[in-house]
């Protein structure tokens, strides 16, 4: 018996590791003894209960809401806002809603409201419940956010479309008309802008011919007008290395009756987009 | 006004005037004169030979009568008994003296085939084509002869005998009835024209391609799938390489392909806008073409066969085209040029020098093809019609007389010689629709050798 209160002690020194400790708590194992022996005298003493760090009777807190807000507080609808809390004090849940749950203590959490929300989050503990809330403010954009800067709505090709005319010629000539010297005049100033805006583009110049001369022949002809129209273009300031002639002869007419009328529109310099 | 419609009967007369001129020279080119009346009775099949005798007997006399050497005879004036061998001639009986004078003649006994049947009226024959086939040894056999039926001795009047072997079907008798005209038409110097090829550009698969077919129209077939533009080509004078005109990489370039295996062969290409329309020097080393290599007009360009060693022939602010070396001297190139105006002929040494024009001025021409004697050119002119109303011709180059081949049925083009010289291919647009056709250097004989989509710019090669 007294060998055991020796061990339980040893232990106990072992554990705490200093000869002073060891004696006070060998005086105090001494007296838990003697008490013992005092309510049941004859039955062998129970083996002393473990030392106890004395502390003071706990003080039962409500859960306390430190942080709870959303950053930014007005989003505009699609974009994002970070909900960030903190909750002090014994809990045993905690929660957000709506959409959330349950959450740690302290935490962050992105959220993507589709309306402006108010988000409510709930600590309870045993000593009682706590509630903060944070409010998303979420706006509808008035006009949708502008493509900035480019590329613009229209393509190249809608624009060389639109814009950009055909160079008619005479018959058997390649050389450029008066309506189509004020063609090419304001085709230029749209050639010159849209390049600039589409700074790797290429434009082609493609020549064209009627069907009534050989196809050999047209392939020269059409060759020269496509070239005489991006001369003429380049004069004006178009840059000479954006411009790609590109001679069709006969090969892609517009029309293909045998009249003055469709052989008028296929004798043409004209613009598509190139690479 | 007065004075045009003044001078219009004398442009008539004027055509009427350079008449005989004209027959002259197709006569020259055609070698027509003095061959004669062939009779080519149908040849009879012995046995399971006879199912392709239909094919062979019509394949036989075209392939004769194609050649334009010999007058036909009819089949109608053929007498009811025909040799199928030598053995078959039986020469006619001494006539037997009368026994008494003034007694009538016997009725003459019914007479074995002898060869003034043919030679005699109404055949009027010169020479007879003769023969049959059997099947022997799993094979098709023609035994066929051909005789000069105008001899008196039949030991003297055979010029072929000789048998012709191939499988049992209608191809082996296509066969037999060509290799078995071939031999009759080399007999009098002419070449047939079976084994050679025509290059051709057809849209028939969605997009113009280059094709080829033989000779008579048969066995088309696509050589290039580009899905592209593929145009305008020229074939080398051994048959081996075709170089034509493609837009596969946005500019018109030359492409070059071999017509043995139809792979593309390597063609430097120059930094151009254009490069396009190739013709080859007779050795096949080099290549003429239209190119803006040197910047503004499409002129004329020499270079080697890979495209290197450019060396340009022409310098004039015109366009010019459509450059064909001379096949038999190679040292002259004709051309089309609008340097005088509206599309013309010229001509110039091959080093572009000593430049002269051709067509005189009139309409638009183009087209020009040589002749493989290096003397005529056939081209394609307008004369006489509206813009782009071409017709073909063919001009002697050293006088510039010119004969008119087709007469408005649609508009003509495009035509190039057959290697025989005879012959002429050409495209034609009948309606909406264009084709290839054949047809002799005189005009006649034009026969369609396409029918599926739209087919054009026919090159024949060897």
């Amino acid at each position: 018996m007294g060998s055991q209160s020796r061990m339980v002690s040893q232990n106990l020194t072992a554990r705490l590791g200093a000869r002073k400790v060891s004696a006070i708590v060998l005086a105090l194992s001494l007296s838990l003894f003697a008490a013992g022996c005092k309510k049941k005298a004859p039955a062998p003493p129970p083996p002393p209960p473990p030392p106890v760090v004395s502390k003071p009777a706990p003080v039962i807190e409500r859960p306390n809401v430190t942080q709870f807000e959303a950053e930014p507080t007005t989003i505009e609808k699609g974009q994002a806002s970070t909900l960030r809390w903190a909750v002090s004090g014994q809990t045993s849940s905690i929660s957000i809603a709506p959409g959330i749950g349950s959450v740690d203590a302290s935490g962050n959490r992105q959220v993507y409201p589709g309306a402006t929300t108010t988000y409510t989050l709930t600590a309870t503990g045993s000593g009682g419940t706590s509630t903060s809330t944070a409010t998303v403010r979420v706006t509808n954009p008035v006009v949708p956010p502008p493509p900035t800067p480019a590329p613009p709505s229209r393509t190249l090709a809608d624009i060389l479309k639109s814009d950009v005319k055909d160079a008619f010629f005479d018959y058997d000539k390649s050389d450029i008309r008066e309506d189509g010297r004020a063609v090419l005049t304001r085709n230029a100033d749209v050639l010159k802008s849209v390049l600039s805006q589409y700074p790797n583009a290429v434009v082609i110049v493609e020549g064209h011919a009627d069907e009534r001369g050989s196809a050999e022949y047209n392939l020269g002809l059409s060759d020269r007008r496509a070239t005489a129209a991006k001369e003429f273009l380049v004069q004006l300031g178009v840059p000479a290395d954006r411009l790609k002639p590109v001679s069709y002869g006969k090969e892609r007419p517009q029309c293909t009756e045998s009249n003055e009328g469709c052989w008028q529109r296929n004798r043409r310099a004209h613009f598509e987009a190139g690479q | 006004m007065t004075k045009k419609t003044f001078i219009l009967p004398l442009l008539v007369l004027a055509a009427v005037a350079i008449v005989p001129a004209q027959n002259k020279m197709v006569v020259d080119i055609l070698k027509a004169g003095g061959k004669g009346t062939i009779a080519i009775p149908d040849f009879r099949g012995a046995a399971d030979a006879q199912q392709y005798m239909g094919t062979f007997n019509s394949v036989l006399w075209s392939e004769i009568e194609g050649s334009g050497l010999f007058n036909m005879a009819p089949k109608t004036l053929y007498p009811l008994t025909v040799p199928q061998t030598p053995q078959d001639f039986k020469p006619p009986q001494p006539q037997a003296q009368p026994a008494r004078r003034g007694a009538p003649s016997p009725a003459p006994a019914a007479q074995a085939p002898w060869l003034t049947d043919w030679s005699g009226p109404p055949v009027n024959a010169t020479y007879l084509a003769f023969g049959y086939t059997a099947v022997k040894d799993n094979q098709l056999v023609l035994f066929g002869w051909f005789y000069n039926v105008t001899q008196n001795d039949i030991s003297n009047a055979q010029a072929i005998g000789k048998l012709y072997f191939a499988s049992i079907d209608d191809k082996g008798a296509r066969k037999i009835a060509q290799e078995f005209a071939a031999d009759i038409l080399k007999t009098f110097g002419a070449s047939s024209l079976a084994g050679t090829k025509i290059v051709f550009v057809s849209q028939r698969s969605g997009t113009k391609e280059i094709w080829t077919m033989d000779y008579d129209g048969s066995n088309q077939k696509q050589l290039t799938s580009y899905r592209s533009i593929s145009t305008m080509p020229g074939v080398s004078p051994d048959g081996t390489k075709v170089a034509f005109t493609s837009f596969v990489r946005g500019t018109p370039e030359i492409l070059l392909h071999s017509l043995e295996t139809g792979r593309r062969l390597p063609f430097y290409n120059q930094n151009a806008s254009m490069n396009a329309q190739v013709d080859f020097t007779p050795d096949g080393k080099s290549v003429v073409f239209s190119s803006t290599a040197a910047g503004g007009y499409a002129q004329i360009y020499r270079a080697n066969i890979n495209g290197s060693g450019l060396q340009r022939l022409t310098n004039v602010r015109a366009v010019e085209v459509e450059p064909k070396v001379n096949p038999k001297t190679g040292n002259e190139v004709v051309f089309v040029s609008g340097r005088s105006g509206p599309q013309q002929i010229f001509k110039m040494s091959i080093d572009g020098a000593d430049v002269q024009q051709l067509t005189p001025g009139e309409g638009q021409a183009s087209n020009p093809a040589w002749h493989p004697d290096g003397q005529h050119i056939a081209f394609a002119w307008t004369r006489g019609f509206e813009p782009g109303n071409f017709n073909i011709f063919i001009m002697d180059v050293a006088t510039r007389e010119v004969v008119q081949l087709t007469h408005g049925a649609g508009r003509n083009e495009n035509p190039t010689w057959a290697p025989d010289g005879r012959h002429l291919v050409f495209s034609s647009r009948r309606g909406s629709s264009t084709q290839i056709y054949s047809m002799l250097a005189d005009g006649t004989d034009v026969k369609p050798l396409t029918t599926q989509g739209q087919n054009t710019m026919p090159v024949w090669s060897k």
